[in-house]
């Protein structure tokens, strides 16, 4: 068993960084007759941290939450590594494994303690027996500093508290990638750096992530790669740096105007 | 006052009669326990299969579901025990009596199960179906866990609602309280025996009153 908190996922053997773990390609979605997303392509290269900005509604989170088929995409493609997601008869639930997803409202179990939280899928899709999913689980939330709330239930845990709970559920299943759907929106402004601060640990680790985010420092700092996405496309990409410093857009220069009030 | 005492509270009367009502009370409680069972049980099994969102079985537990909240039980019961043997059906009044409950219990309960499944917060959904738990994996350890939890109270109303329409057996003749206790009344010329049933009544359910009471406060503390 590999731990989740101290290895690579990619482990020894796989092609070196760089190569396209995750790619989308030409992907459209409408709600009725609400274009949200308008010929999307993108690809992400193992250990790369992805962030996506833009104003709400310009369908970053729709982005998101069609890499594991929350949302069903109209038209494209989506691969994770050789595996087709958007497949006719891909198996989902196989697929979903190896996608770590964050939700801004947490989504924790409300029934379950922290370590059942965690371990609940580890049991029931990874059929670990129940020590065994214990101990994963307990490492995980270890791993993001909560080895000391292990049995809390999540209305015992602060905001910032169940949101890594929530990260430690994610990375317990060793995934290949991990989506953040917006992971400090929900949360108290002096709680929000704690949870950035697993997430930046956890490129230390090498995992490959995409952020949906409307933090701008965290974004610049952490993302290898910035994407700038509004009314349904993405309208620039480049290093985060470079695009703070330089937007080419008059839209990316208007969002970051607005957002960073200059 | 002293008619009150002779026709309602007689000591002598009730001493006679005890010993039938008691009876009487066994069959109550057997029917009343083999309602709640299977009753609630065929009401989350449809809950459940409708979550499966299988069109043609949906209208099929949806047309159930409000046939039989929408009847009296006393008319179900007659139907089952009086027309249905007519097309070459017939049950015992005991199993009459006890399909006629569970059938009513399983439309009310159903209804109650899935508001609770519906109540779930669809992020409850999300976040399962994104570690790789299946549907019917998600349903069981994650929506149904929460969702029971959340209707326990209504369904305990319910539940004491439908299980006292076990006096309605009295019309199919089963032995059990009412019938046992009206049948003393004529015996002996007295309604104290009716008396007497009504005691047993209030002592067989209001621990349950008194109990779904308390489920409630509990319940409505934890949010």
């Amino acid at each position: 068993m590999v731990d989740a908190a101290n290895t690579l996922p990619g482990t020894a053997g796989e092609p070196p960084a760089g190569r396209p773990l995750l790619r989308i390609e030409n992907i459209r979605k409408s709600f009725g007759d609400l274009e949200v997303l308008r010929d999307v392509s993108l690809s992400v290269a193992e250990h790369q941290v992805v962030a996506v900005i833009g104003p709400s509604g310009s369908g970053k989170s729709t982005m998101l939450r069609c890499i594991n088929r929350l949302e069903e995409p109209n038209s494209g493609r989506i691969f994770l590594g050789d595996d087709e997601i958007t497949a006719r008869g891909a198996r989902l639930d196989k697929l979903r494994r190896n996608i770590g997803m964050v939700f801004q409202q947490f989504n924790l179990y409300p029934h379950l303690n922290a370590r059942d939280n965690v371990a609940l899928a580890l049991r029931k899709v990874l059929k670990l027996d129940r020590a065994a999913a214990h101990a994963r689980a307990e490492k995980a939330l270890a791993s993001v500093g909560l080895a000391e709330k292990t049995l809390a239930f999540p209305a015992q845990l602060s905001g910032g508290q169940q949101q890594r709970v929530g990260i430690a559920r994610a990375l317990a299943m060793e995934p290949r990638v991990v989506l953040f759907d917006e992971p400090t929106s929900a949360l108290d402004p002096e709680l929000v750096s704690g949870v950035l601060a697993v997430i930046r640990d956890l490129k230390g680790l090498g995992y490959t992530m995409v952020v949906v985010t409307h933090e701008m420092a965290f974004a610049r700092e952490v993302a290898d790669h910035l994407i700038f996405m509004d009314k349904g496309q993405i309208v620039e990409e480049g290093k985060p740096a470079e695009l703070f410093a330089a937007p080419r857009s008059d839209r990316l220069r208007e969002f970051l105007s607005s957002v960073l009030g200059h | 006052m002293d008619n009150v005492y002779r026709y309602f509270f007689n000591v002598e009367v009730m001493r006679q009669s005890l010993p039938f009502v008691l009876n009487g009370l066994l069959v109550t409680i057997g029917i009343a326990l083999l309602t709640i069972v299977i009753g609630l049980s065929l009401g989350l099994a449809l809950a459940v299969i409708r979550a499966f969102q299988i069109r043609v079985l949906n209208v099929f537990i949806v047309a159930f579901c409000d046939v039989f909240r929408a009847i009296p039980a006393l008319v179900i019961l007659m139907l089952v025990y009086f027309a249905l043997p007519s097309v070459g059906i017939s049950f015992s009044p005991f199993v009459s009596t006890l399909l006629t409950l569970s059938l009513v219990l399983a439309a009310f309960s159903l209804e109650i199960f899935w508001a609770g499944i519906t109540a779930v917060n669809p992020g409850q959904w999300e976040a399962a179906r994104s570690t790789g738990l299946s549907f019917a994996q998600t349903l069981r350890y994650v929506v149904l866990a929460q969702a029971v939890r959340m209707v326990i109270p209504p369904l305990t109303n319910r539940t004491i609602a439908i299980t006292k329409y076990t006096a309605i057996a009295s019309v199919v003749s089963v032995p059990e309280i009412l019938n046992q206790a009206s049948m003393q009344q004529a015996q002996l010329a007295n309604p104290t025996p009716l008396t007497l049933a009504a005691i047993l009544y209030i002592l067989m359910f209001l621990p349950m009153v008194v109990f779904s009471r308390y489920l409630e406060r509990r319940h409505s503390r934890g949010r």
